[in-house]
């Protein structure tokens, strides 16, 4: 396997994958949360709700995160680029603990170490896995131009 | 054995059946996305040549990656319905770590990547890291 270096920009891709997702969801909870609560008797107001500011930020991370996983799945291998995803549960960890305060449980830090040192292990790895390069096929001389050839010599 | 649940108790066969349905559906969307990104190539070198409408339209026009969002979308679906029998606190960090080990065998498999020791050993931590983070 050769040891496919990534570009600053592929990084910055793969940290867009991390922490698009687990924003994009804080943001999609804190708009509902807000909102009163949805029943499917009134389910006009789901619609409603996409057009409020943190749901309609959260819906626009998504789209950021679909579109770089996708980015990095076309020059990744899958097993490189899924553990990146999951790097984004250790992001939203560090922000509850960092900016809101709450408190983390040892097992979670445990989580925390054990995901890190897991990405870590792939990020150092390569990228892709290399393939052999297709055999191209010489194109078959005709008879004729055999014979005419060997009558030149 | 019974799963505990906050809705209506669930045995554990079904329980486990659930998991699985989420896995399986959200593993074979994982790798069919993932071979369509593949056989349409370098996005990036797509949009440096064709802007970004070409490589969007390279995108969607790929039948293999409306597979694996089909697929993706079924996953979340078995996940709406796990949630109707079983906590979430169950639900979510089984099947997201299972899912990474679950990729790797298919990675393997079906899309033929190199997972050596390395990506085996990350697969393992990632899935129980993920599994003590969310439980």
């Amino acid at each position: 396997m050769a040891h496919h270096k990534l570009l600053p920009r592929q990084y910055l891709i793969l940290g867009l994958v991390a922490l698009c997702a687990p924003l994009g969801d804080t943001c999609l909870s804190r708009g509902m949360t807000a909102l009163p609560p949805v029943t499917l008797a009134h389910p006009l107001s789901l619609i409603a709700a996409v057009f409020t500011p943190w749901i309609g930020i959260g819906i626009a991370l998504l789209i950021g995160f679909f579109a770089s996983y996708l980015t990095a799945l076309s020059w990744a291998d899958l097993t490189f680029v899924l553990p990146a995803t999951a790097f984004g549960n250790v992001i939203v960890a560090l922000f509850a603990r960092f900016w809101l305060h709450e408190a983390i449980s040892p097992e979670r830090w445990a989580g925390i170490v054990l995901i890190t040192v897991g990405v870590g292990f792939v990020a150092n790895g390569p990228s892709l896995t290399e393939r052999p390069a297709p055999v191209t096929e010489l194109p078959a001389i005709p008879a004729h131009q055999e014979v005419e050839e060997g009558q030149v010599r | 054995m019974n799963i505990p649940s906050t809705a209506s108790p669930v045995g554990f066969w079904a329980a486990a059946a659930m998991i699985a349905a989420i896995i399986l559906l959200s593993t074979t969307g994982e790798v069919l996305t993932a071979a369509a990104m593949k056989s349409i190539g370098d996005l990036d070198e797509i949009r440096a040549h064709s802007g970004m409408k070409g490589a969007i339209r390279a995108v969607v026009t790929c039948p293999l990656f409306f597979a694996g969002v089909s697929f993706l979308a079924f996953a979340f679906f078995a996940l709406l319905l796990a949630l109707n029998y079983l906590p979430l606190s169950l639900v979510a960090p089984a099947s997201a770590s299972l899912t990474l080990v679950t990729n790797a065998v298919a990675g393997k498999i079906f899309l033929k990547e190199n997972v050596d020791r390395r990506r085996w050993t990350s697969a393992v931590l990632v899935c129980i890291g993920v599994y003590l983070l969310a439980h």
